[in-house]
């Protein structure tokens, strides 16, 4: 009889808390869904008090989760933030509404460099939030060759002190590009040399990782990663002796940017958030909190000295000459999983 | 005596492996950095922020309310269904049983996806009541295969020489098979509780806008690293459940030893 | 009669939440695509089964290490139970709590804390060095999934064997050392085959999940063993193809049936507990 009181007694403080939440039935709701921490949690304060609309904020762990989610239509999302290749594949498959500039006054301050990228040429339908390089993170303690090119991942010198993503795209990028060929290939020939000098690199490679690696290099588990350009800038902040360099071939450019889906039923509401989150002085507190670098003119101005001239966060022209962003792989990305599949299975 | 004191320290060792990881959760949750590798000094910057986060709150309140409702609700109709079953013809009782195992056996994202799709098809929001539904259908097949066993090992004149005693199906029911059961149900309630709060796949596919759990909060973190406050988030769940059994435990031996007076 | 109408509106629940997805699924798996055309095939079972490709490769892998770990869970488990179901009363309950409170913290940051124990500089490195041992490659190879199988599945394996050694009727035990059996015939003839309905649900959900599970192989192993779990989720997010996942959980789902229903004719008492 304890055991069931209890029960109920916790039941009824939940049922409370829960209807706490309800009083705002009145107000207008937004949907946001993205990337877990991606965000500073006081902007979505600020911004519902500020505009008065009730923001129900959800996250997803990859791209790909939350496009199932979006295609199967049993959503209703008003806001999303995808990376590039992803926003690309969405607008071919219709699930993204043209977002009126004229709503977001803001978008001027957006550096023009980041305008009218590949994914979105005519920017019709997002807006640029974050956005990054892919390069080596290595440890200058542990490594006394010079690192300017993918070769050195596959240098037996360092055999079991080499950590690679465990990301497809990204892996077999690193391959692509250190044999010379688009990271965006449909050449099944480029892409079965790809498999095999990752498959020849594999015994060199200590694990292929995710978000870990950063706890791994500043640990000093390992003397080379392929990481993000974002987490290399905090990894070098916990250990000193790390050091972030894009390869000569070249790398990957990625952008995240915020989207209305059709199925969005706020696009005003939308529209408001996305250009909120533009205003310079948000803009500011998002990059500074998750530690990314921000396509934000004015906010990147406002950063510390330190930061604006770090070349990890901050790539000049010459480092990210040979960079090209993801496209959408269509149908061609299952030629890249039967690869992977491969090269792990070994 | 040699034995007890080769049980104690067995025991000993295999709660040493069980909660060493548990140890290192609570630790870094009061690390000055948010990396793992380092430690950067004490601070309860987590724990701070943790308070001022919404949304972990949010997550915190579903994880825990979906969990109560589905474990008590797919303890029911499992203990029900594990009855009825147990009382069936054999080639029913196998088919019935094999079709249980299916949620077990299937990937958490076969079982999510095609929740997701069933659940579209039919109309119904996702949000909830949805994440729910998948919640107890998830639990269910657990909550059985706990009951099973202990349905089995039942004598199966007991309930007969009650009825022959003079008691009406519902009171032989109540008071001699229930009793008898009674350590399936909690070990099945127990397991469908602790699968609800740690599921991610299938409750990411069958959520909606608005509703979220821990664990989807906690896996949308991949990419970016999680944040320390999940750990502080962590250690204060398993600090007051932890209290919380202290006190049933140390309540229940002063009732007992009163008994006993 | 009451019992009848129990197992029917479970019979319904169970048609609708597990039988209709799984048709689902079923039907996928034999379309060549999910969208367009419907047309019937048996092209991608055809390409699970190639031996040219690394399919078979990977699904006995994951169906080896999840045996091996339920082994493992059982060897370690059945002890657990018979000294926690021998305890005074109270202490039983309480200890049962304690022994699945670990189970409640998320499942990844516990992942996360053996990768933390396990690593070059880890903490059980650390306590090796000072008797000038290693540093020892604990992590990212198949000991180490092992470890966060058993870790993770220890519980599901415990539970359901100490809940039916609990009320084995001490009177039998009682006789049979009358008898001048000794504890290790006692443990033989009487104990175990009586827990045997516990062992097969602790066998149950110990090897099933741990067949497809993924998140450990990845963390723990680094990536190096793609197991039948990374496939199919890769399949259904990645690749996109949810016509050869389905195909891939459909065989899988069999290869396990099919193994737990040559394991369930070791029990004698079956009476049709299902797997055939």
């Amino acid at each position: 009889m304890k055991k069931l009181n209890f029960a109920l007694f916790l039941l009824i403080i939940l049922a409370a808390l829960g209807l706490s939440g309800c009083s705002q039935q009145n107000k207008l709701v937004l949907n946001v869904y993205n990337w877990g921490d991606y965000i500073d949690e006081s902007v979505i304060e600020d911004f519902e008090k500020e505009y008065g609309i009730k923001v129900n904020y959800d996250t997803y762990a990859t791209n790909e989760d939350m496009y199932v989610k979006i295609k199967s239509g049993g959503s209703d999302y008003d806001v999303i933030f995808p990376s590039d290749y992803m926003i690309e594949k969405m607008i071919n498959e219709n699930l993204l509404q043209k977002i009126n500039l004229d709503n977001i006054p803001n978008f001027e301050l957006i550096d023009d460099q980041f305008k009218n990228l590949d994914y979105d040429p005519n920017n019709e339908y997002s807006v640029p939030y974050m956005w990054g390089t892919v390069g080596i993170l290595y440890n200058k303690t542990m490594v006394d060759d010079p690192v300017d090119s993918w070769d050195i991942l596959w240098n037996e010198k360092y055999a079991g002190q080499i950590f690679m993503l465990d990301s497809q795209r990204e892996s077999i990028g690193v391959a692509l590009q250190k044999l010379g060929y688009s990271l965006n290939t449909r050449d099944v020939n480029e892409l079965e040399q790809a498999k095999q000098t990752l498959i020849e690199q594999k015994p060199l490679v200590l694990a292929y990782v995710g978000d870990e690696v950063k706890d791994k290099m500043v640990g000093g588990e390992g003397a080379l990663a392929v990481v993000w350009s974002g987490d290399a800038v905090t990894c070098k902040q916990e250990n000193p002796d790390l050091e972030y360099v894009i390869p000569k071939e070249g790398s990957n450019f990625w952008f995240d940017a915020m989207v209305i889906p059709t199925t969005s039923k706020n696009k005003e509401a939308a529209e408001k958030f996305i250009n909120y989150l533009c205003e310079t002085e948000v803009a500011l507190k998002n990059t500074e909190y998750i530690g990314y670098s921000t396509p934000h003119a004015k906010a990147k101005e406002m950063l510390d000295e330190e930061i604006k001239n770090d070349r990890t966060a901050y790539p000049l022209p010459e480092d990210i000459a040979n960079c090209e962003i993801y496209k959408d792989l269509g149908d061609f990305v299952s030629e890249f999983d039967k690869v992977w599949t491969e090269i792990m299975a070994q | 005596m040699v034995k007890d004191i080769f049980n104690r320290i067995y025991l000993f060792l295999i709660f040493v492996f069980l909660y060493a990881p548990i140890a290192v959760l609570i630790i870094f949750s009061f690390n000055n950095s948010k990396s793992r590798a380092n430690w950067n000094g004490f601070t309860l910057k987590w724990y701070l922020q943790l308070f001022r986060d919404p949304d972990i709150k949010k997550a915190l309140y579903y994880t825990i309310l979906i969990a109560i409702i589905s474990s008590i609700i797919s303890t029911i109709i499992g203990t029900a269904a594990a009855i009825g079953i147990h009382s069936m013809s054999k080639w029913k009782k196998s088919l019935v049983m094999n079709i249980t195992y299916l949620p077990i056996l299937n990937p958490d994202i076969v079982t999510g996806i095609s929740l997701m799709i069933l659940f579209i098809f039919l109309k119904v929001r996702l949000g909830f009541v949805s994440m729910l539904l998948a919640h107890v259908t998830f639990n269910i097949p657990y909550v059985i295969l706990s009951v099973m066993p202990k349905l089995k090992q039942l004598n199966k004149h007991l309930y007969e020489a009650a009825l022959d005693l003079g008691a009406s199906p519902t009171y032989a029911f109540f008071k001699v098979i229930l009793p008898e059961i009674m350590p399936g149900i909690i070990t099945g309630a127990l397991l469908a509780f602790t699968l609800s709060l740690d599921d991610f796949v299938i409750s990411f596919f069958t959520a909606g806008s608005g509703v979220t759990n821990l664990s989807i909060a906690i896996y949308s973190m991949a990419r970016r690293g999680v944040n320390p406050t999940i750990n502080a988030l962590s250690t204060l769940m398993f600090l007051s459940v932890l209290i919380l059994l202290f006190i049933v435990n140390k309540r229940t031996s002063k009732d007992i030893k009163e008994e006993k007076n | 009669m009451k019992k009848k109408w129990i197992s029917y509106s479970y019979v319904l629940w169970m048609t609708v939440f597990i039988v209709v997805p799984l048709v689902l699924v079923l039907f996928f798996s034999f379309m060549s695509s999910t969208d367009g055309d419907f047309s019937f095939t048996l092209e991608h079972y055809r390409r699970f089964m190639d031996f040219k490709e690394p399919y078979i490769k990977v699904l006995w892998r994951s169906v080896l290490l999840a045996g091996i770990s339920t082994i493992i869970c059982l060897v370690l488990g059945y002890p657990v139970a018979m000294i926690l179901a021998s305890k005074k009363m109270s202490k039983k309950s309480f200890l049962m709590f304690l022994f699945v409170l670990p189970m409640w913290m998320n499942f990844l940051l516990r992942t996360y804390a053996w990768m933390t124990l396990l690593e070059k500089n880890g903490f059980i490195n650390m306590i090796l060095s000072f008797f000038n041992i290693g540093p020892l490659q604990l992590l990212y190879n198949e000991g180490a999934v092992i470890l966060g199988m058993v870790y993770n599945f220890l519980p599901f394996m415990v539970l359901p064997i100490y809940s039916v050694l609990r009320k084995i009727d001490h009177s039998v035990i009682e006789a049979a050392e009358d008898l001048g059996a000794d504890q290790f015939t006692v443990f033989r003839k009487i104990i175990f085959p009586l827990s045997l309905p516990g062992v097969f649900s602790g066998i149950s959900m110990v090897f099933m999940p741990a067949v497809t599970t993924f998140v450990i192989s990845r963390l723990l192993g680094g990536g190096q063993f793609m197991l039948i779990g990374n496939l199919i989720e890769r399949q259904f997010l990645l690749a996109g193809d949810w016509n050869f996942g389905s195909a891939v959980s459909i065989v899988m789902m069999l290869i396990i049936l099919i193994s737990m229903a040559v394991m369930s004719k070791y029990d004698k008492e079956h009476e049709g507990g299902g797997l055939w």
